[in-house]
């Protein structure tokens, strides 16, 4: 065998946190194509009247009402979800167990009040999915809005149970964590002004 | 801190059923030869319904062997089995088999992210062949098959996307001390650059497709029901995005090249840079931009300023990546030029593979000129075959080089040499009649009630002729590939007297890879220490 010079230990390098990176590169240019999408349809709908605004495109159908205090709130929710995620960070470094059991518990149910919001808007907004391009296009990209929410949980998830269950030493994953959720709250920035704002 | 590649993996001396063994596994070499061989088995699936819609198209009067719509949908299903089913699987496949071997790792990053992917590529793949068969996919009859094709395009890509991050991820960060970026392998390299595209381009396919699921499952008002699942997302069987699965096997050609030829890559910066502009094509996929070139004969200076305009973008997403296949040819060229190149199987299934990768990307930059006229002509299928076939002959050269590595047995070059000259013979009579029969104006969307000035008869019978030579080298290259990874000449470890650090370990490698880490101190650690140059790092 030919004798290359033998390497000591390998240097840690973040597997983990480089591949959520990645992921998230990935979810960008999924939601990035779903809105260029959605803003093409949006630049060739017909104009119309509108009561308040005047002349303006006949994207989201006039009858449809946006519950604006529940999407501001997923919003606002999601900035919550940034600080505590980043305090989980913190007190993981300093393998403070209760702190960073308190910082995932409220993460993960601040990730469950935004999905429960999205849920009510649905519900509220009672668009329903057969009735035209709109209300197609509306689940779709708010659905996987969801399910990125959901992976965000899920995430969460495992990570505290590896820190909370003795892995200490281990804080690449809570890191890549509270950084998945940055990617998810910017994410959501662009949609909620596109689908929620602009409308 | 999560380092899985400083940990040896303990053996245990009773395990679990083989069947177990291949289904939970996440050793990087067994995902790697679960995706090639299903990548092989897709490539003859693909071919065989490729010569069926060839065969289809010699005679222009009407259909012999299927209808309208199941000629449409034999299409798909050939173009879709063919883009991923073959080519993305056998590169990407051989990518995870090879690199973190090359990268002197003991295991891919993420394992079990890599080999989740297979499995849901699989389970995707499988859902969108068995929803096209039930009379789905594209243009498909059935509404509920035309909604689990959508599905399964969805579940694949994801998978893909899936095992494309564990791969990028590992040449980012399992590279053995020492080993720079830029002192990666050009195959590691290639497939990072291939990765990082691939992560770029396929969510935006992703997106797309839940956008058509979800509009053709409740409303079909937005994107033209069943006809509107090709308009909308047909690009991702068609070029660039073809280029951005080729790149892997760009890489592969720049590592067997010099090995091959016994002698130091030339320009090995240069074939960095050259991987590294091939991927700028991903620009157009994900734009989903047709450039074209508004030539306009003797009026294109009256409107200089404007043409000029339009010739940037053209320039920056087609003509580029077609500079970086030159550097490669290029590169390959002047090595095999300043060395002494043995005969050997791989050397020539790479070089075809690489010319006609060459041909298909060439040919594709004047299909985007509009005055040249071959817009939804057959001229598109032709770059398609082209590319495809090309890729393909190189993951088979790939096949040729690693297997030993993979296997610990050599296929022999006396047998496979023959299959390489065919597969060469195969790609030209597969693409260049249908590229002539664009040019003459013959339609690529129907396969019938067309007619044009020229032989077309002739032109549609070489091409079918040429996809069962493919089919035929295909099935040669299996079975002997079978046989001697099963039953041939042992390799030893070292059959090539190779460069990079795979052939630094035992045939085939044990489940951590090595023995023992190293250190390296240059792009070609075992060419250095062979000549006797230090390979160690000052």
């Amino acid at each position: 065998m030919l004798a290359l010079p033998p390497a000591p230990s390998a240097p840690a390098r973040r597997q983990v946190f480089v591949g959520t990176a990645l992921a998230i590169t990935a979810a960008t240019t999924l939601l990035g194509g779903m809105l260029a999408t959605w803003l093409q349809f949006r630049a060739v709908a017909p104009l119309r009247e509108s009561p308040r605004r005047g002349l303006i495109r006949d994207w989201m159908p006039e009858k449809i009402v946006v519950p604006e205090v529940a999407t501001n709130m997923m919003l606002i929710g999601l900035c919550v979800v940034c600080v505590m995620a980043q305090w989980a960070v913190y007190s993981a470094k300093r393998a403070d167990r209760t702190h960073a059991g308190l910082a995932f518990g409220i993460t993960a149910l601040f990730g469950l009040m935004v999905v429960n919001a999205q849920v009510f808007t649905w519900t509220q907004m009672g668009v329903a999915a057969d009735d035209g391009a709109f209300h197609t296009m509306f689940y779709a990209i708010t659905g996987t809005m969801t399910l990125l929410l959901v992976v965000g949980i899920v995430f969460t998830a495992v990570a505290a149970f590896r820190f909370l269950g003795g892995r200490t030493k281990e804080l690449e994953v809570v890191s890549a964590s509270a950084l998945y959720w940055y990617f998810i709250t910017a994410a959501f920035t662009a949609v909620w002004f596109v689908v929620y704002v602009q409308k | 801190m999560t380092s899985i590649d400083t940990q040896r993996v303990a053996s245990t001396a009773v395990g679990p059923p083989a069947v177990v063994v291949w289904i939970t596994s996440a050793d990087h070499k067994q995902v790697g030869r679960m995706f090639a061989g299903t990548g092989l088995v897709g490539l003859l699936m693909g071919l065989v319904l490729a010569i069926l819609v060839a065969f289809e198209r010699i005679d222009a009067e009407g259909y012999q062997l299927l209808d309208t719509d199941s000629a449409t949908q034999v299409l798909a299903a050939a173009r879709l089995l063919l883009t991923f089913g073959a080519v993305a699987p056998l590169l990407i496949g051989l990518a995870v088999a090879l690199v973190p071997l090359q990268l002197g790792a003991r295991s891919l990053a993420l394992p079990r992210l890599a080999a989740g992917g297979f499995w849901m590529w699989l389970t995707g793949l499988g859902l969108a062949v068995a929803s096209i068969i039930a009379n789905g996919g594209p243009g498909g009859g059935s509404a509920e098959m035309v909604d689990l094709y959508l599905l399964g395009t969805i579940v694949m890509s994801t998978g893909l996307i899936m095992t494309a991050t564990s791969l990028a991820t590992s040449v980012l960060t399992a590279r053995a001390p020492g080993m720079g970026l830029l002192r990666t392998p050009l195959f590691a390299w290639s497939a990072l650059v291939g990765s990082v595209t691939l992560v770029l381009a396929l969510p935006v396919f992703v997106g797309t497709s839940i956008y058509l699921w979800v509009d053709h499952k409740y409303a079909r008002a937005a994107f033209g029901g069943n006809v509107g699942v090709s308009d909308w997302a047909g690009w991702a069987l068609s070029q660039p995005f073809t280029y951005l699965l080729a790149i892997p096997a760009l890489g592969m050609v720049l590592d067997i090249v010099p090995v091959m030829g016994r002698t130091r890559l030339a320009q090995r910066s240069g074939a960095y840079v050259a991987l590294g502009i091939v991927s700028l094509a991903v620009l157009a996929t994900v734009t989903q931009t047709m450039v074209t070139l508004p030539w306009e004969g003797d009026t294109f200076l009256d409107n200089a300023g404007d043409k000029i305009a339009d010739l940037l973008p053209w320039g920056l997403l087609t003509v580029i990546p077609l500079l970086g296949v030159l550097g490669v040819l290029g590169t390959s060229a002047l090595t095999l030029k300043n060395g002494k190149p043995r005969v050997a199987a791989s050397l020539a299934f790479a070089m075809h593979g690489l010319l006609t990768i060459g041909l298909g990307v060439a040919a594709h930059i004047l299909g985007s000129i509009d005055d040249v006229g071959v817009r939804g002509s057959i001229f598109e299928a032709g770059t398609y075959v082209a590319i495809t076939f090309g890729s393909v002959t190189v993951a088979f050269g790939a096949l040729c080089f690693w297997g030993p590595k993979l296997w610990g047995r050599r296929i022999p070059d006396k047998a496979a040499l023959p299959l390489a000259l065919l597969a060469l013979l195969a790609t030209v009579l597969g693409s260049i009649p249908y590229m002539i029969a664009g040019f003459a104006g013959q339609p690529g969307a129907v396969m019938d009630g067309f007619a044009y000035e020229g032989p077309q008869e002739l032109w549609n019978s070489l091409t079918t002729v040429g996809f069962t030579l493919m089919l035929l080298t295909s099935l040669g290259f299996v079975a002997l590939a079978a046989k001697s990874f099963t039953g041939g000449e042992a390799a030893g470890d070292d059959p090539w007297d190779g460069q990079t650090l795979e052939w630094s370990t035992s045939s085939p490698p044990p489940a951590d890879n090595f023995s023992d880490l190293v250190i390296v101190g240059s792009a070609t650690p075992l060419l250095d220490l062979k000549s006797g140059a230090s390979g160690k790092v000052a």
